[in-house]
């Protein structure tokens, strides 16, 4: 079996299709399970009280928006190199969900903040560093939103998410050097408790509920985004009316 | 070939003085600003010099930048040069050598002069002047990617900003802390060699991606 044909936006359109419930499905359950455990299972922390629930979204929106950033870079940067179409197309797909996972995970981590440390934001280095994340993905989108040319579109894109890239662990450590300089490390998020087990699962699960979704939204982009670049091909003549 | 790009880059610059002037009337406007803002305690001011200065450097380049391809893409040079069996690599350097000469180094002249508005004493003006120095030439080296990028696009100067600023961010958080360990009595050498290699590494790396990006714009 040839498995490069479906690197064929035309190809892998129907079969997207069919593999959305599969995710979407599995991703539904997942978050009404994640959030049963969180909210019923898990015990209230004795040191945040309930507050510290929010965490089971927060948690795993933070990580989402990074790795995700990371998995568009990727498959702009395939889509440079080996000029597929497809995975260009996937990379632009992706930064949507990507941008809203990071600011998921700064507006949760904002309600997380305002009980426990008493206020909204903090110039915490993780905080900072997901706020400048923020900013590469709008530079993503827009960057990609201002070019007609949906080629070159994919190509810049492309070349800025591979700086950005490059650029991220820089950030990140030069955010985490300015903080300690300027005010020390007042406060730890998650200040290393020993996580209790019913904890830990709840945060799994919704994880796992995120990355379902994660997939499942990014198909059913993936298919827009074909349909509309390619609704002069033939093959979609019928699907678009 | 290097030489060559840069001497007529200073000498298309150099015809038209105006732009580096505004360059650093906005530059100077900008920093002066702040303490209309925000009053005219000598404390205060201070502290907050390095990051004025500073951010006011970063804002000063994004109006240059945009002049840094555009005028050579409007009258097809940018195409020609291209077309030059030279690597492009060496093209952008030159381009990107002379917009840091043309943009950049007025900056870096003028700041201790600003400084003395916030009541920096000597070595703090001197540190701020050295860390201008190695810092600015990242402002044009990875703000040469993004006006590659957006090259030829509807709004290209505010697209820039949000491409670029963010990128930035390491060059201001070294070049602000130097000038900050300075006042506050510190030695601000680590500041200035993580503000180094950061200069190196953008070195190396963004004018290939600098040359990728005029590439694609201009196919």
């Amino acid at each position: 079996m040839n498995i490069y044909k479906y690197a064929s936006p035309a190809t892998f359109y129907p079969v997207a299709g069919k593999m959305i419930p599969w995710f979407a499905i599995p991703a539904a359950i997942l978050f009404v399970a994640g959030l049963y455990v969180g909210f019923f299972i898990a015990p209230t922390d004795f040191q945040q009280g309930d507050a510290y629930r929010i965490m089971f979204i927060h948690v795993p929106a933070a990580w989402m928006g990074m790795f995700l950033y990371v998995l568009m870079a990727i498959y702009a940067g395939v889509g440079w190199a080996f000029n597929a179409r497809l995975s260009s197309m996937m990379a632009s797909a992706i930064a949507v969900t990507g941008a809203m996972f990071t600011l998921l995970s700064l507006v949760t981590g904002a309600f997380w903040g305002k009980p426990t440390w008493g206020t909204w934001w903090v110039w915490d280095a993780r905080m900072t560093s997901t706020l400048i994340l923020l900013f590469l993905y709008a530079g993503f989108i827009s960057l990609q939103a201002a070019i007609d040319d949906p080629r070159r579109a994919d190509r810049a894109g492309a070349v800025l998410a591979l700086v950005g890239v490059i650029n991220v662990p820089i950030i990140y450590f030069s955010v985490q050097w300015w903080n300690t300089l300027h005010q020390g490390a007042t406060i730890r998020i998650l200040g290393k408790p020993s996580i209790a087990p019913p904890m830990l699962a709840a945060m799994l699960i919704m994880l796992a509920a995120c990355w379902l979704y994660s997939v499942a939204v990014v198909l059913v982009r993936l298919r827009c985004i074909i349909l509309e670049r390619e609704q002069n091909a033939s093959r979609f003549a019928e699907v678009n009316v | 070939m290097l030489r060559w790009i840069v001497w007529r880059d200073l000498m298309l610059a150099w015809r038209r003085r105006s732009d580096i002037l505004s360059t650093v009337f906005f530059f100077v406007i900008v920093v002066s600003l702040f303490p209309l803002g925000i009053g005219p305690e000598t404390q205060l001011l201070r502290s907050i010099a390095p990051g004025v200065v500073w951010v006011a450097a970063l804002l000063a380049s994004m109006l240059s930048l945009g002049r840094l391809f555009a005028n050579d893409y409007q009258d097809g040079t940018l195409e020609q040069l291209l077309l030059t069996p030279q690597p492009l690599y060496l093209v952008v350097l030159g381009k990107v050598l002379a917009h840091w000469i043309i943009a950049e180094i007025p900056l870096v002249l003028i700041a201790p002069l600003v400084g003395v508005q916030f009541d920096l004493s000597r070595e703090t003006l001197w540190i701020l002047f050295v860390s201008l120095l190695l810092g600015t030439p990242v402002l044009s080296l990875i703000g040469s990617v993004g006006a590659a990028l957006t090259l030829g696009l509807r709004g290209g100067g505010v697209l820039i900003s949000i491409l670029i600023l963010p990128l930035y961010i390491p060059a201001l958080i070294f070049g602000a802390g130097a000038v900050e360990a300075s006042i506050i009595g510190i030695s601000p050498a680590a500041n200035i060699y993580l503000l180094g290699a950061f200069a190196i590494v953008s070195l190396i790396f963004s004018p290939f991606a600098t040359a990728a990006a005029l590439r694609i714009s201009l196919e």
